[in-house]
Parts: C-alpha cells; structure tokens; sequence
C-alpha cells in the first residue's frame, strides 16, 4: 500500500467521522486531495504548505465579519496526516464545468465585491494574500526554449518585480487608500473556487487568503478579457456587478484599467505559464486557446517599451 | 504741482486713461480720485485675457469597456467555450 494511500484511508476515516456517510474520493488538482463524505469534505492540502498561515486563515474565516461570503469550516482545526495539513468543511456544489457559460458570474462579483470591504481589523492577524508571487513561481517551473517559453519569460522581466512580491519587497503592492495596508483579498480567485450550499453562492479555498491588493482577485477574468478569450457582455456584466456592490478594488466609474493593468498582465505571464508548461508536459504544440496567450504576453512586452532586458534564465 | 512727502516736482503722466502724478525726487505716485479703482479694474480684465489659462478641452470619451491598450485588438476568441484549455483555466489555479 502506497503512503498516497495510506493517505487516502485517513482522511476517509475522518470524513466518515464528521460526515457519517461513505467516503468518495472527488477529483480535484494533483496536488490536493479531496474525500467527501456526505456534507462534509476532508482536504489535505498541497505538500509543503506552512502550518501557521493556514491556522491564521482558519480562524479569520469562521468570523461572523465573513459570514455569507466565504465558507465556514467544520472546524477550525488544522490536522496533519502523513505531512500533509488537513481541513474539514461543508460539502458545497461546484460550478457546473460543462456549462462554463452558465457560470454565475454576477453571483461571484458580489462576493468579492463584500470580501473586500469586511475590514482587516474586524478578523484576527492573516498573512499577505496569496497571488503575486505565484506569477515568477509559474514561470520559473517552464523547462524548454520554445519560442513561447522565451515570450513567457521576456513578459515577466518587464512586469515591475516589486509588484510581484520579489526583489526587497516582501508584500504585494498596497492596495488603496492613504492606509497602505492593504485589503482582504482572496488571493487564487477562479470560477472553480466558488461553491453553492443552501441555494446561495459563496467562495471556498482559504489557501491564499490575506492581506493584499484586492485588484488581484479580478485579474484573471481581466486578463481573459483583455487577451479576448472572455466574452466582453460577460467581463461587462461581472465589472457592473462588482462596482454595483461597492466593490472597492476599481473605482465605483472611470476606468477599471488604472488598477488592473499590472495585476491582469502579470496574471497572464502566470496563465501562459501555466499553458505552456501543460503543453511541454504533454509533449504537443499549443492549441488555440494557448496561443492567444502567448500572443498576448508578446503585446505586455510591446507595450511595456521601456523593458530592454531580454533575460532567459 | 508739489510731492506731498518730499516737496520735489510732480510730473504727469497719461497712461491708458489713467492720469497719473509722480514724484522726479522720491518717485512717489498721486492718484486723482477713482484713478485706483480704474486701475483695479484694468488689471483684472487683463488678468482675466492673460494669466488664466483657457479651459483645457474636454478629454476625449473613455470607453470603460473597451479592452487596455495591450489587449487583442481584434474582436477576440470567445467562441471556444468547450475548449479544454479554457475550461481547465476557467476553473482551476
């Protein structure tokens, strides 16, 4: 039997403890696992995650201040199974995968729109949001020298590094404000991380959440925007919905752009990233989807014309 | 006509309208009555015709729609909506 297995077991036991249902095993990214049993899933998050930002977030997300908005474990206890931290919460429906344009986009910009105004001060002491510093960690993980790995690479160096949480700057930009102090911020935010229970949307996934430039978490729907991959009658309907809500991560009118430039263009180097280390990986050449994205991180090189360093390593 | 202050010689002097009185000694100005509010007044007209700058144009109409400048700059490709690459970026990190 496998340690993977002997992991599997686990967290079988403990979902069958708390859900008092057979344990299944949900499909999920390789590097987590989910066992759902009944109401209840058990999650062994990704190897090598810290324990004491996760017991952070753990205790911030059960206030009554996130109430409605994000999903309140089962416990806020962080177990640990073979080196891995273990979670246990609610049991939600995701967002229909195969419907991708049914996918309530309006639901999610309210969500972050409310997450982003509960105050840091009304939530005990949470780490920097996630996001940020998985742009350069997307890139770094490319192996070959493919003419779209060096597009990948030549965007990157012309994203400025402080943004992006390297160089001396340990924190993502400041979000707004005079405070600098940032907001709460989801910080991996995608349609997948939103499940419904008891009829009502509400975010899922405390991995990334923090302290940071709320802007973050609309960068992948303005990068896809902006690259034309997402419907604009979408983009629009999801932008509306957001500042409608008070939404504080662009302003309430003008234009949104002033904020998500940095943070959807450096989302894009990370989705291209990610694009192309999956087709490296499955040894094919990139489809569509794919190469509007390296076309794109070509246009943040153009755009950004100040950039001259063409770094490859 | 005598300088009031130092007892030197006045001379006058027609400016603009404005008749003017000044002192060859001290070099000390007499105004005659409603001279200074004449002078007033002919500064702020030409405060107003020089120093203010025009009214800037009104800035061109933002589309707060339209994609950023380096977004595609064609109607895009959103007609893929069961690509796998799509989906998988849709709902995954």
């Amino acid at each position: 039997m496998s340690d993977s297995d002997d992991l599997i077991d686990e967290l079988r036991r403990i979902a069958v403890r708390y859900g008092s249902a057979p344990a299944e095993v949900v499909p999920t990214r390789p590097d987590v696992i989910i066992v759902r049993a009944g109401a209840v899933v058990v999650k062994a998050h990704a190897p090598g995650a810290d324990r004491a930002p996760l017991a952070e977030r753990m205790r911030a997300v059960g206030r009554r201040a996130l109430y409605g908005i994000m999903l309140e474990p089962v416990t806020e206890e962080v177990g640990v199974v073979e080196d891995r931290l273990v979670t246990v919460w609610p049991a939600g429906t995701p967002v229909d995968h195969s419907a991708p344009d049914a996918a309530p986009w309006e639901a999610a910009a309210r969500l972050l729109a409310r997450l982003h105004t509960v105050p840091v001060g009304a939530l005990p002491p949470l780490p920097p949001a996630g996001g940020p510093a998985r742009v350069a960690a997307m890139v770094a993980r490319l192996r070959g020298d493919s003419a779209a790995a060096l597009v990948v690479r030549r965007a990157l160096a012309c994203l400025p590094g402080a943004a992006l949480g390297r160089a001396w700057n340990p924190l993502p930009t400041p979000a707004h404000g005079s405070s600098g102090r940032g907001s709460l911020t989801h910080g991996d935010w995608h349609m997948g991380q939103l499940v419904r229970i008891r009829g009502e949307w509400i975010l899922i996934d405390v991995d990334d959440l923090g302290v940071g430039d709320p802007a973050w978490d609309l960068a992948r729907p303005a990068a896809w925007f902006a690259a034309g991959l997402l419907d604009p009658e979408v983009w629009h309907r999801f932008l509306a919905a957001y500042r409608a809500e008070g939404g504080q991560a662009v302003g309430a009118d003008g234009d949104p752009w002033e904020r998500l430039n940095l943070p959807a263009q450096a989302m894009t180097v990370q989705l291209t990233a990610a694009a192309v280390a999956n087709a490296e990986r499955e040894g094919r050449p990139l489809d569509e989807v794919e190469q509007v994205l390296v076309d794109t991180c070509q246009r943040i090189v153009q755009f950004r014309s100040a950039c001259h360093s063409v770094p490859t390593q | 006509m005598q300088c009031p202050k130092c007892r030197g010689n006045m001379r006058t002097y027609e400016r603009n309208g404005v008749h003017i009185d000044q002192c060859d000694g001290c070099r000390g100005i007499f105004l005659d009555y409603g001279e200074l509010e004449t002078l007033t007044r002919m500064e702020s007209q030409w405060s107003q015709q020089h120093s203010a700058p025009p009214p800037p144009p009104p800035p061109p109409p933002m589309h707060h729609g339209a994609p950023p400048a380096w977004g595609a700059p064609h109607h895009g490709h959103y007609g893929h909506h069961r690509n796998r690459s799509w989906v998988g970026m849709l709902f995954s990190s």
